[in-house]
């Protein structure tokens, strides 16, 4: 183990990868989502996820994010156990008609103030899921949405972008 | 011997490839029955339509595959559940959609009565079983979990809403202080109403939402629905098509075990582990998005072939992916091999029992855990397994480090496929294009995901639209084994047990 360990701490930064053009577009993002956290909010920004219903793709690029490429916690992103810790509740899903109450609870639980930012076609208008019996189709359908991000699913950087422009929302209705 | 030759039937479906399908009466369903409780035979699916439900199964020992039907002229058929356990969950779920009723929901006898209670019905899509194609109203009433009787036992209730970044479902622990005297499952949260959409859709429609049952195994979903739709229309697939498709196909499995198997070290706390195989899995979607434009590959496995073909870079991407996981694995597997804190949460925990991987049909590393050896490239050999060499490791100790070791091995075997196929693949066509004017005909094909083998049925009409489909996740056998492997665990093993097995939510519930 001490090998790795080792090895990982003089391997040097993955954050900064070799020069291909997404991994300038995300050292750049990195900086402007560094600076409109720290300058306007001064503090960490709590994202709660909640899956309503998705296929689980969005999920998995969510993760990503907090992988050593993406990193958001540098960003004072973070995400949180319970909703009660939250600042925003990130929505995947078409919001299955089976889901939708545990989304509004989630919602209701949530203390203000507090920002919803839909993640995926599905969150958007229920996507490819639109018109089925089992799906009430969008998450403005059952909470209010401040933000929405494309993609099916949208990449890790997709998704940094939108919390960049949710950082820039918020630190104006803060 | 065929399996259609021990069990009486009236008929067999003659547009039904590549494996035989035949209409049964009650005699005929009531042998396929019983040999699944023998043993002789495993159930694959179980699935309904407004007037009949099928079942297919697999003689394991000759890799033969045939679909039963029995046709149900007064809205019941006979229970498979009450003497087939792992048939449980689908024979409620065919309630729900189709409103069927199992028999003997009257017996007397409580043990050999159907189970009823819904399972991806929660009351709220505004209509009782909605594939039906009739407007029945059924009993609403507070659902029921299984009892357990006992001093000082209390309940844990735990989601749909988890406190980690998953899908939803609710878990209900009967627990003795620490330890966990019964687990009892209800999903349903993620049911979309997919086999509904589906029909109607044309094939390239149908396709995106096959692709889209489980985001985690959506080029092993496409894979299946093309493969069951080119089966139906009896069309070759170039063999090119057939190498990409294998590689994303490899792809996929090799993202999702080093995410889980980071995660399950996570889980024992052990997160150096977890920032390691991160690090391999964004590595391996960034060569999937270089190599097919979609980090996930969706989309691009297409009925007749693939949509398109490898980028000009792609082949070297691929080939520097290999060339780091070569480079840096094999220390995070010693990494894991001799990590004491690790194997003393991995080790002994989370069992499932050999006799039940076997009786439920367990695929994947659930199953090659514990003894069950079936892996769907192997034993039924599609394309382009079939000319490549690699192994299918099985252990039998059945616990949460023999998972982790069979997706170590199978890392390594992906690997070693990968290359094979980059040797192999030489200059062709990619597509050959379904064409409409064949009449009415019905295809099935299992592949195999990562979590293990994804079954697709469907029935296409004369112009390429899809009459019914029927997708089958590994998970629906693979549930209701981890809430016996949990059983007598303490609840904080729960998360490493789950994780261990990293079933569907979405690919199960539709
Ligand atoms: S937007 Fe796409 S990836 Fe995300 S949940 Fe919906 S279907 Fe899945």
């Amino acid at each position: 183990m001490r090998k790795t360990l080792l090895e990982s701490l003089t391997h040097g930064s993955l954050t900064e990868p070799a020069p291909a053009p997404d991994d300038s577009a995300l050292a750049e993002l990195a900086a402007k989502v560094d600076r409109a956290a720290q300058a306007r909010l001064g503090r960490s920004l709590a994202i709660r996820e909640v899956d309503a219903g998705s296929c689980n793709g969005c999920e998995l690029e969510i993760h990503a994010l907090s992988n050593a490429f993406y990193d958001v916690e540098r960003f004072g992103l973070r995400f949180v156990a319970s909703p009660r810790h939250a600042d925003v509740l990130l929505v995947t899903g078409p919001v299955t008609k089976n889901m939708r109450q545990a989304l509004e609870r989630t919602y209701n639980a949530t203390p203000d103030p507090k920002w919803v930012v839909a993640v995926g076609g599905c969150a958007i208008d229920g996507g490819i899921f639109r018109g089925s019996y089992a799906c009430v189709g969008g998450v403005s359908e059952t909470v209010p949405v401040d933000l929405h991000i494309k993609g099916c699913p949208p990449s890790p950087t997709d998704l940094l972008k939108g919390l960049l422009a949710l950082l820039e929302h918020v630190s104006g209705k803060r | 011997m065929g399996i259609l030759d021990s069990i009486p039937h009236v008929h067999a479906v003659p547009s039904h490839r590549p494996w035989p399908r035949a209409v049964v009466t009650e005699v005929g369903w009531q042998a396929a029955i019983d040999r699944l409780v023998e043993g002789g035979l495993t159930l694959l699916g179980f699935w309904g339509e407004p007037t009949a439900v099928h079942m297919a199964m697999l003689d394991g020992g000759s890799a033969e595959i045939a679909v039963v039907t029995y046709e149900c002229t007064a809205g019941a058929f006979p229970s498979v559940a009450s003497r087939h356990p792992p048939a449980l969950r689908l024979e409620r779920t065919i309630h729900d959609l189709f409103g069927l009723v199992p028999d003997g929901a009257d017996d007397l006898r409580p043990d050999l009565r159907p189970d009823l209670r819904p399972w991806l019905d929660h009351h709220a899509w505004g209509q009782s079983y909605p594939l039906s194609g009739r407007n029945a109203s059924r009993d609403v009433r507070p659902y029921q979990f299984l009892p357990a009787e006992g001093e000082a036992l209390h309940q844990v209730a735990v989601g749909p809403v988890h406190a980690g970044i998953i899908e939803p479902g609710h878990f209900r622990f009967t627990a003795n202080g620490e330890h966990v005297v019964r687990l009892e499952q209800w999903l349903g949260y993620t049911h979309k109403g997919i086999e509904q959409l589906m029909q109607g859709a044309d094939l390239e429609a149908a396709a995106k939402l096959a692709n889209r049952t489980s985001g985690d195994s959506a080029v092993a979903y496409a894979f299946a629905f093309a493969r069951a739709a080119e089966a139906a229309l009896d069309i070759q697939v170039p063999r090119r098509a057939n190498h990409l498709r294998a590689l994303m196909a490899e792809l996929e499995r090799l993202a999702n075990h080093f995410g889980d198997i980071g995660a399950i070290c996570n889980d024992a706390s052990f997160a150096l582990m977890h920032a390691q195989t991160g690090i391999l899995r964004e590595r391996t979607l960034r060569a999937a998005d270089a190599a097919f434009g979609h980090r996930l590959m969706m989309d691009v496995v297409v009925p007749g072939g693939v949509a398109r073909d490898i980028a000009a870079d792609g082949l070297m991407a691929l080939r520097t992916l290999l060339a780091e996981i070569n480079k840096v694995f094999p220390r995070l597997i010693e990494l894991y091999d001799n990590t004491a804190s690790l194997q003393d949460r991995t080790v002994t925990t989370g069992i499932v029992k050999a006799d039940y991987a076997r009786q439920f049909g367990a695929g994947g590393y659930v199953g090659r855990a514990s003894g069950r050896g079936f892996d769907a490239r192997r034993t039924l050999a599609y394309a382009p397994y079939d000319e490549l060499s690699f192994e299918v490791p099985v252990l039998d100790t059945g616990d949460v480090n023999a998972r982790v070791w069979i997706r170590i091995r199978e890392v390594e075997q992906s690997v070693g496929l990968i290359a094979q196929i980059l040797d192999l693949m030489e200059p062709g066509e990619i597509r050959t294009a379904p064409a409409a004017g064949r009449g009415g005909c019905e295809g099935l094909a299992l592949t195999e995901a990562f979590r293990g083998d994804v079954l697709a049925w469907l029935r296409l009409d004369g112009e390429l639209r899809v009459e019914r489909c029927h997708l089958r996740d590994a998970s629906w056998f693979q549930w209701p084994l981890l809430e016996t492997a949990i059983e007598g665990n303490i609840i904080a093993d729960f998360p490493l047990c789950n994780k261990s097995f990293n079933c569907s939510y979405s690919g199960a519930d539709l």
